[in-house]
Order: C-alpha cells, then sequence, then structure tokens
C-alpha cells in the first residue's frame, strides 16, 4: 500500500520532500515507509535522499510526570493550603520516588518549607515541567535552557529521526515489476515472458551439486598411464592373480632364500592354501642348482635351497612375480621380442602409516630383446618420465636382488626444490633368464613404480589413506579433475 | 637397507679431506650409497630415551647415518665406506690381503667334536696379531659384529661370532657339544658362574639376549668353545666368556664364528678380518687358524683367496652401451676395489681378468663386474638410445576426456553435420551473420549452405526431433566448427567446440553452468 502511495505520487509529483511527513498524512508507519523506500531504491525504481532530525523524546520518566504532573507538584498539592503536615504523614501520602524527588525540587524551588512539619510557603505553583514535557510530547520546540533541565533530570533523551527524500529513479515505473528467478514453460505459453523482468544470475553461488557420476582419481592416473604404454609400444600383462608361491615371486628372480624380503614380517603368507600345488620341476631344478652351486657364468650363492620354501603360498609382493612367468613362456617359444607392462595390487606386511599401506599398485614395465644396453634403459627412462612431466632426471646405482646393473630414478621437483626418488630399474641378472631357456644375447631392462606417489603429488594429497580404501571422502573423488598425465 | 651410524669427522678424517654435507651427498650418489640422516650421538641417546632437545648441540659430535646396499657387507662399518671411497677417488690402491706366514706346526687349531654337527656344524676361526684398538676402532669392532649378526647372520641363526683376547687364553682350542649342565663359566658382565641351563634362565629376561635363546634352547646338547685349559671361550650362539673378553689395550684378537651355513660363516669371517687387519701392526695380514674336524679334514681359515673372472671387454660395453678401451675399464674396476687386468683373447678382442677380493662376496657373476665399471663411469654419463614410441594427439585425448567427463554428468551425446544453412547459424539463432563463415559454393540443397561456425544448430535440431522425448533431455556435442582464418595457407581452420543443452519445464541455466564450466575441467576453454 505504502509502495502504491509512493510510486503513485511521484507520477505525477517531483518528489516527496519528508517521508516523515508523507507517512503522518497518510496515516503510514513511518518504518514501513522506510523499509518499502529501501526496496525500491534497490530496484532503482527511486532515488532516495537521506535526512536526519534530531528530536528529543521522553523517558519513561518524563512519560510519567507529563501524564500525572511533576513531583514537585505532587507534593505541593499533597501539603494541605493552610497550616502544616509532619513529614512522615506527607511521606505516606506519596509514591516514595514522587516523595524523593518532589521533597528536594519543592525545596529548591522554595515552595515549601522543609522539617518535621512541612507547609506551604506559596499559595500556588505552576508545573512548568509538565508542560515542557507535554509540549516536547507533542513535536514542539524548546528553548536551551529549557533542554537542558529537563535532560538534566533525565527526563527527555535526544533521538534522531531518519527519514528520505525521493524522487523518481531510473527504473521507475508506476507499478513495480517481480522479478522472475526462470524463464518456465508457463511463460513462454502465457506470452507473459515480454514483459518479466529477471533476477541477475549470481556467478559466484555454488549451487546445487550437479547429478552424475564419478571415476576414482587414481584409476583416471592408471588409464593415463596404460595411456602412456601403449603408446610406447608396451602390452599388458595379465595381473589378476594375486595368490603367488614363493617360486615365482623370488626363487624364479634369484632372490636368495634366506633374504629378509622373504620375513614374515614382510611379506603375507597364506594359510590356506597354503602351498602351490605345481611347479615345472625341470625349471625348478635349474633353479635350485643356480641358487645353490650356481652355473651359467654365477658362483651362485652358496647355501641349500629348500623346495619347501619354493612352495608357500603368498600374496604377491611385486608384480614382478607374473613378469617371470611371462618371461618364461616367452622363453617357451622361438624368441621374439617384447615389451610389457602392468599395473596393479601388491601386498606388502607392513606398518601402515601417512604414506605406506599393506596394499598399493605397482606400475612395471619391461623391455626384452636382443642386445638391450644399459643405455636402452636410461632412453626408454627418460621417455617414459618426460610423458609423466619430468623430464631431468638422475640414476644412482642401487641393489635388487634380481637385477644388476640396478638404478634408482631421481626427478628434479620444481615445487620442492629438490631430487626426488622416483622409480627403480635394472637388467635383470643371467642367473634369472638363463635358467628360462631365454637365448643368452637377449637381456631384460625393467622398472617400477608405485601409482599412488605420483597420484597424490599431482593432487596435492598427503595422506594417503585420504586417497584410497574405505575411509576416503566421497567429495574428494567428486571434486577430483580430470587426468591429463601424458597429454602435453 | 642397512643404515651404518658413523661419526663425520672420523669418517673425513679417514677420507683425508673434509666435505659440506652437499659434496658428501654427490659423492655418496655416484657410489651408491646414501645419506639418510644427520644427526648428534646425544641427539640418540635422547630419542632412545624420549627425552626432549636440550640445548647447545654445537659441540656434539656430528653423526652421518649411511644407507649401504643389502649385499655389501664390507660397507656395514666406518673403516669399510672409507676404504670403499678411498679406493674409489683413487686415494688409495687396492689392499692386497695375506695370511701371515706361520707354518701349519706352529698354527693355531680348532679341533670339531662330531657332536656339534647335530646343532651348529660349522666353525671358522682367525686371529688378528699385534692390533691396536682406540675407542672409536673398539666401538666400530663391536658395532660391526652387531651388524653381521643382525644382517648377513639372520640374527644369529645362521652364524655367530665370538672374538676374544688371545693373550688371555691357550691353544689348540675344541669346538663341543654338550648337555648344559655340564657347561659352566663367568658370561660376560657378569660376576659369578653359571652353568648353561641355567644361563636359559637368566637370560629370559634380558631384553638383547632373549631373541636368541630359541635357537639352542630345546637341543639337548649346546655349542661350546674350550681352550687348552677348558676356559669356556663362548656358548654360540648367545654369549662369549667374560675371561677372554677383548678390551681396548687387547694387543691378540681370536674370532671365531659358528654356523649353520658355511659359505655365509666365511663371508662373515671374512669381513671382520680383512677390515680390521687394517689395525695390525702388519696392516692386512691376517693369521690363519686350523680347523679339524672328527673324521681328520682340516681346512685353513680365513679363505683369503681371490675369484678369478674372466669378462670379455665386448660384453661390458655392449651391455652398458659405451666404447671403452681396455685400459679404461681396467682403471675403473681398480676404483670398486676390483683388480683387474687386460688380457688378449682370439681375433682382437680383449678380456678383462678380474681378481674379486674377498671383500666383494657380492660379485657373483660377469653382470656384476660390469655395473660396477657402469658404477664408475657413471650411469649418468652413458648416453642415451631412445627407444621407438608414438605421441598422443593432445587435442583429440583431451576432447576424449571432456566427452567422458559430461556423459558421466547425464548428458547424451549426439553426433551432428557439419554442413548446414546459412539460416541456421544466423537469424534462427537470432544472431548477425558471421562474416568468419566458409561457405559452400555449389551446394545442393540449402542445407548444404556453410560449413557450421557454431555447434548449435545441430544441438538445438536434435532437440527439434525429439520433441516427444522425456524431459529433462540433456544433450551434448564435442566437435570442430570452420572459422576463416588469413594464418592459415588455406585460409580457414578448425576449432574444437563444446556444446551443452538441458531443455526442460524451465530454462536449467545452472545444469549447464556447473556441469560444464566449474569443477569438472582445470584448463582453459578458450585454449581448444
Amino acid at each position: 500500500m505504502a509502495e502504491e502511495a509512493i510510486l503513485g505520487y511521484l507520477e505525477k509529483n517531483e518528489q516527496i520532500s519528508d517521508s516523515g511527513n508523507f507517512a503522518a498524512e497518510r496515516g503510514f508507519d513511518h518504518n514501513d515507509v522506510v523499509n518499502v523506500i529501501k526496496s525500491l531504491h534497490g530496484f532503482r525504481y527511486i532515488d532516495a535522499q537521506d535526512i536526519k532530525r534530531e528530536t528529543w523524546v521522553l523517558t519513561g520518566e518524563g512519560k510519567k510526570y507529563a501524564a500525572e504532573g511533576s513531583p514537585e507538584v505532587q507534593l505541593f498539592l499533597a501539603v494541605p493550603a493552610e497550616g502544616s503536615i509532619s513529614k512522615d504523614e506527607l511521606q505516606k501520602k506519596l509514591d516514595p520516588a514522587v516523595f524523593k524527588i518532589g521533597c528536594s525540587q519543592a525545596g529548591k524551588n522554595k515552595w515549601v518549607e522543609m522539617g518535621k512539619q512541612v507547609s506551604r510557603k506559596v499559595q500556588n505553583v505552576e508545573d512548568k515541567v509538565k508542560d515542557l514535557l507535554l509540549q516536547v510530547q507533542n513535536g514542539h520546540a524548546l528553548s536551551k535552557e529549557e533542554i537542558s533541565s529537563l535532560k538534566a533530570r533525565k527526563l527527555i533523551v535526544p533521538q534522531t529521526w531518519k527519514g528520505y527524500s525521493v524522487r523518481k529513479g531510473p527504473n521507475y515505473a508506476p507499478k513495480r515489476k517481480k522479478a522472475a528467478t526462470d524463464l518456465t514453460r508457463e511463460n513462454l505459453q502465457k506470452g507473459d515472458w515480454k514483459e518479466l523482468e529477471f533476477k541477475e544470475y549470481n556467478f559466484n553461488a555454488k549451487g546445487q551439486p550437479a547429478e552424475g557420476g564419478h571415476l576414482h582419481p587414481l584409476l583416471k592416473v592408471r588409464k593415463q598411464l596404460k595411456d602412456i604404454f601403449l603408446q610406447m609400444g608396451f602390452e599388458e600383462m595379465p595381473t589378476n592373480n594375486f595368490v603367488e608361491s614363493s617360486f615365482w615371486n623370488f626363487d624364479a628372480l634369484f632372490q636368495p632364500q634366506q633374504h629378509p624380503a622373504r620375513d614374515s614380517h614382510d611379506t603375507f603368507f597364506l594359510e590356506e592354501p597354503s602351498t602351490t600345488r605345481e611347479l615345472p620341476e625341470d625349471y625348478v631344478e635349474r633353479v635350485k642348482r643356480v641358487h645353490e652351486s650356481g652355473g651359467y657364468g654365477s658362483r651362485g650363492y652358496g647355501y641349500e635351497w629348500k623346495r619347501e620354501e619354493a612352495n608357500k603360498n603368498l600374496l604377491r609382493t611385486h608384480t614382478t612375480a607374473v613378469s617371470s612367468r611371462m618371461l618364461k613362456a616367452l622363453a617357451e617359444k622361438p624368441f621374439a621380442p617384447k615389451k610389457y607392462f602392468s599395473i596393479d595390487r601388491v601386498f606388502r606386511n607392513e606398518a601402515v602409516d601417512r604414506t605406506h599401506l599393506a596394499e598399493f599398485h605397482q606400475i612395471e614395465g619391461l623391455v626384452c630383446d636382443r642386445g638391450l644396453t644399459l643405455g636402452d634403459l636410461i632412453g626408454v627412462l627418460h621417455d617414459f618420465f618426460s610423458r609423466l612431466g619430468m623430464s631431468k632426471l638422475r640414476f644412482k646405482p642401487a641393489y635388487n636382488p634380481y637385477t644388476e646393473p640396478s638404478m634408482e630414478i631421481f626427478s628434479y621437483h620444481e615445487g620442492f626444490g629438490k631430487w626426488v626418488e622416483v622409480g627403480n630399474s635394472g637388467m635383470f641378472r643371467p642367473e634369472m633368464l638363463l635358467p628360462m631357456g631365454l637365448p643368452e644375447d637377449v637381456h631384460v631392462i625393467a622398472w617400477g613404480l608405485s601409482l599412488e606417489r605420483p597420484t597424490m603429488i599431482l593432487y596435492g594429497i598427503d595422506n594417503i589413506r585420504d586417497l584410497f580404501g574405505h575411509k576416503v571422502d566421497l567429495g574428494l573423488i567428486k571434486r577430483n579433475p580430470i587426468c591429463r598425465l601424458g597429454i602435453s | 637397507m642397512p643404515t651404518v651410524s658413523v661419526g663425520r669427522d672420523r669418517l673425513f678424517a679417514a677420507l683425508g679431506k673434509s666435505y659440506t654435507k652437499e659434496e658428501f651427498e654427490d659423492l655418496c650418489f655416484c657410489f651408491g650409497i646414501e645419506l639418510d640422516d644427520v644427526t648428534t650421538e646425544k641427539a640418540i641417546i635422547r630419542k632412545e630415551k624420549h627425552l626432549d632437545e636440550e640445548g647447545d648441540e654445537n659441540d656434539e659430535e656430528v653423526i652421518y647415518k649411511i644407507e649401504v646396499p643389502a649385499n655389501r657387507y664390507d660397507l656395514l662399518c666406518l673403516e669399510g665406506i672409507a676404504q670403499a671411497l678411498r679406493v674409489f677417488n683413487k686415494q688409495q690402491e687396492i689392499p692386497k690381503y695375506t695370511l701371515s706366514d706361520v707354518s701349519k706346526d706352529s698354527m693355531l687349531q680348532m679341533h670339531v667334536k662330531p657332536e656339534t654337527s647335530s646343532i651348529r656344524p660349522y666353525v671358522v676361526c682367525a686371529v688378528l696379531r699385534d692390533i691396536s684398538f682406540d675407542e672409536a676402532s673398539y666401538n666400530s669392532f663391536i658395532d660391526l659384529q652387531d651388524k653381521l649378526h643382525q644382517n648377513i647372520c639372520r640374527r644369529r641363526t645362521l652364524v655367530a661370532i665370538g672374538t676374544h683376547d688371545l693373550d688371555t687364553l691357550q691353544g689348540p682350542f675344541t669346538y663341543e657339544a654338550l648337555p648344559p649342565s655340564h657347561i659352566n663359566f663367568v658370561p660376560l658382565k657378569q660376576t659369578r658362574d653359571f652353568t648353561a641351563d641355567e644361563l636359559m634362565e637368566f637370560y629370559k629376561s634380558d631384553l638383547k639376549l632373549k631373541k636368541y635363546l630359541h635357537i639352542i634352547e630345546n637341543s639337548p646338547l649346546y655349542p661350546v668353545l674350550y681352550d687348552q685349559n677348558r676356559t669356556v671361550l663362548s656358548l654360540p650362539p648367545i654369549i662369549n666368556g667374560a675371561h677372554s673378553a677383548i678390551t681396548l689395550k687387547t694387543k691378540n684378537v681370536f674370532i671365531e664364528c659358528t654356523a649353520t651355513d658355511l659359505t655365509k660363516a666365511k663371508i662373515v669371517l671374512n669381513t671382520m678380518v680383512t677390515i680390521f687387519s687394517e689395525y695390525c701392526k702388519r696392516k692386512y695380514q691376517v693369521e690363519p687358524v686350523e680347523v679339524v674336524y672328527a673324521d681328520g679334514r682340516s681346512y685353513v681359515y680365513p679363505d683369503l683367496s681371490a675369484y678369478n673372472m674372466e669378462v670379455s671387454l665386448s660384453y661390458i660395453n655392449h651391455t652398458i652401451g659405451v666404447s671403452l678401451e681396455a685400459e679404461e675399464v681396467t682403471s675403473l674396476l681398480n676404483r670398486m676395489q676390483l683388480h683387474a687386468e687386460r688380457s688378449a683373447s682370439g681375433n682382437n678382442q680383449w678380456n678383462i681378468n678380474v681378481l674379486v677380493p674377498p671383500t666383494r662376496s657380492d660379485v657373483l657373476h660377469p653382470c656384476d663386474v660390469m655395473e660396477d665399471v657402469a658404477i664408475a663411469y657413471g650411469y649418468n654419463n652413458i648416453p642415451k638410445r631412445k627407444p621407438a614410441s608414438v605421441k598422443p594427439l593432445a587435442l583429440n585425448e583431451f576432447s576424449d576426456l571432456m566427452r567422458l567427463e559430461i556423459a558421466m554428468n547425464g548428458f547424451t551425446e549426439v553426433l551432428t553435420w557439419i554442413l548446414c544453412s546459412s539460416k541456421e547459424i544466423s537469424t534462427m539463432l537470432n544472431r548477425q551473420t558471421d562474416e568468419s563463415t566458409a561457405v559452400v559454393g555449389n551446394p545442393r540443397t540449402s542445407d548444404f549452405e556453410v560449413v557450421r561456425t557454431t555447434l548449435m544448430p545441430g544441438i538445438l535440431k536434435t532437440i527439434g526431433h525429439n520433441k516427444d522425448h522425456p524431459k529433462p533431455i540433456k544433450i551434448y556435442e564435442v566437435g570442430d566448427v570452420v572459422l576463416l582464418d588469413e594464418k592459415k595457407d588455406v585460409g580457414a581452420s578448425c576449432r574444437r567446440r563444446l556444446a551443452a543443452l538441458y531443455c526442460g519445464a524451465n530454462s536449467g541455466f545452472e545444469v549447464i553452468y556447473l556441469t560444464v564450466l566449474t569443477k569438472n575441467f582445470t584448463c582453459e576453454l578458450n585454449n581448444c
């Protein structure tokens, strides 16, 4: 109603000079008028200018005296016109606050004689205070002294009155249009879309999350790595066998039986099935011999090789166990060079912490061909890692029981400002390859790294359990961006 | 990977020069070991006792914790590391280890009783004559035994080392296996004597030793070593006797290693004597001991013979991928403590004759020699040979990733015509005609007038033909449009575009906005 009044008035008039007057004239609550003005101003229907006025209003006490009269007059009127009244009796006649203030004020004004007996000193008095209060209440101005005296007795307080003067704004219309939040079928059918005013889009609002599916961050990285391997001409090895025998996991790789890695504190051994059902017997003989006494140009380890150790089943500790099966299969056919890779789960019986889990994914690549050199390994590593964005590499001599030479791969991390280890690599030992039956001039170069570490570095995750497992936050999976590894 | 703690200053003194931390790390990197941690003696003790850091550490001895390869038992102490690095830096020749010239008759003897075969069959021994220990080398001697026990000895199960002050004993010695109650002696760190079974009980509460009791506990006979006066040298693998304990003042050391694995026992003995013979008056010389078995077989230990290996130069070059001369290779191998000489083999080829010293039990096959050549040459100096491979097309790979993400948000992919009418890319879209449009000169019908400059007509027409399809309809297309382009030789180029459309009872702007523009893509779309 106030809105129509204001907009209607402005249609024919330049401005509303005083919102207070405007409200009073039309019987509106000024607060309602103020709210309407603010809202219209927000949508630029009107331009509003602030007006401020200082006024005085009565305090609670002031309002009381305006109604009942000031306490000194009340007291005066309680004292008889003739004679006197005892102070105690006077006190009983009046309100305690009225009595107290009345006594002091009446005394100050010399209206009464104060003592054990109280009597009038003058005949009549005017209730100036009450008059002044009524004047203030009615909005009349007072002199400075009058204001001071009332203020001193805390009967009035100042109040700022805020109002507006109002003119037409740039978006002025005689009637406000309601802003639509969306365009609907009804709008189009009714045809009212032509007159609709639309609420502005808030591009900073989060809005409803889109409903859809999401792939797991680790597996997005895996897909990219798989593509990288395929582009480099590598074939994927079948790795869907978590249960492996110690023979394929360790012995075939020339890892000695008394090696610390074969301890139960590093490896998960199986209670069921506890031992492998079969092994290729001829091959096992050759492996036993090379461990015990060498051959194929080697001294061997010189210890007693035990079949029971080799028979023990475990959860594979590396995908190199699969690689050794693949190489053995390759050796059984007329030789053809091969490039293999795999990315799959391995199991380590290690303490779990921020960066280590009992299960994780190993990435492995190997090249099997005649005449391969360490230079070829370095070259393939440069190719592979440069596709992951790591082109500054350094190699450090290392030790693996099944590779010789062995190299740890370091890459320069610009962010950390230092060299970090990114993988392990080497050439498989002849003691591993020759008992398989591979030709003597065939060398196998291989390398491996974990899938989790580069993923954590890429996405800035510092606790591996936030990425992988059931304690992961689904929101993280949903928010995770696409993986562009391998795409320059 | 075993870690060895060495005093930094003592190490540098042994190397004959001081390095900065970076220089030393670099040296380690090239050689194949790693400086794992830098700490101080007191900090280690504080850590063990779970105490807090205390004040000034400046005058505390700096300790370097160095990680060494698991198969290099010769690097398990400061002396071994220092020697390897000195030879690597060409500051020292490879030491030549020899047995001192003692006649068979005057050689100390260890007689092995047959009962030992049931519990711990083998023993090897040696003597270090005229040795001088100081506090540091003494501690190093003890620590090395500890490290060997933990690593190759597999926590004393395979081999146990006993070291004794020879001057407190009198040979010949015997190695026997007796019932526990028959064995009586004062063990190390104790003042009264115990029988062996009393000791087993006693050590059940000893944190360090209780781990080893199981090795002999259940045997009816325990292994034990005696000298001629029936003084007990040791009860392997548990504890030595106090009588023959080594002190700083010890001048002659008797070492015995009892074992279930003879190969490893020999390696352990060789490691101990080669490294610490450095402190003998006659440097690198070890006095032999004869071990005599009950059946009369006898062996002289230590067996310091070098292992001879012939490796062809072409094998080394062709496996590493370099072309080194024979002289270069021998000098590189000498730096790795492998004594090497070239010798000619038939048809102008060279062979490298390598004498593998007793300290290098890790060298089993020519490939180990080849690796050492590569290390001394420097892995990072080897030229790389790039393999054949293919690279992906970034734009297409990226497009496919985007297509997948949008489909996962519930949008259906459409594939529409590239050719369309000129109205469809102008007035029908409420737009001005685009000046950069490629126009077909001979279209059969208006459907082939222009090459699309935007994906909009296609997706809009798709909706037009699917008006009855249940709503909301969410479709998208990723594809190329053509715009005129003076920078191209032909005057026009393709641009990759993504268009997504929502059709329903409301405008659904936020669906498009959130799906396409936010969160899923970390790149700027206008790069396409």
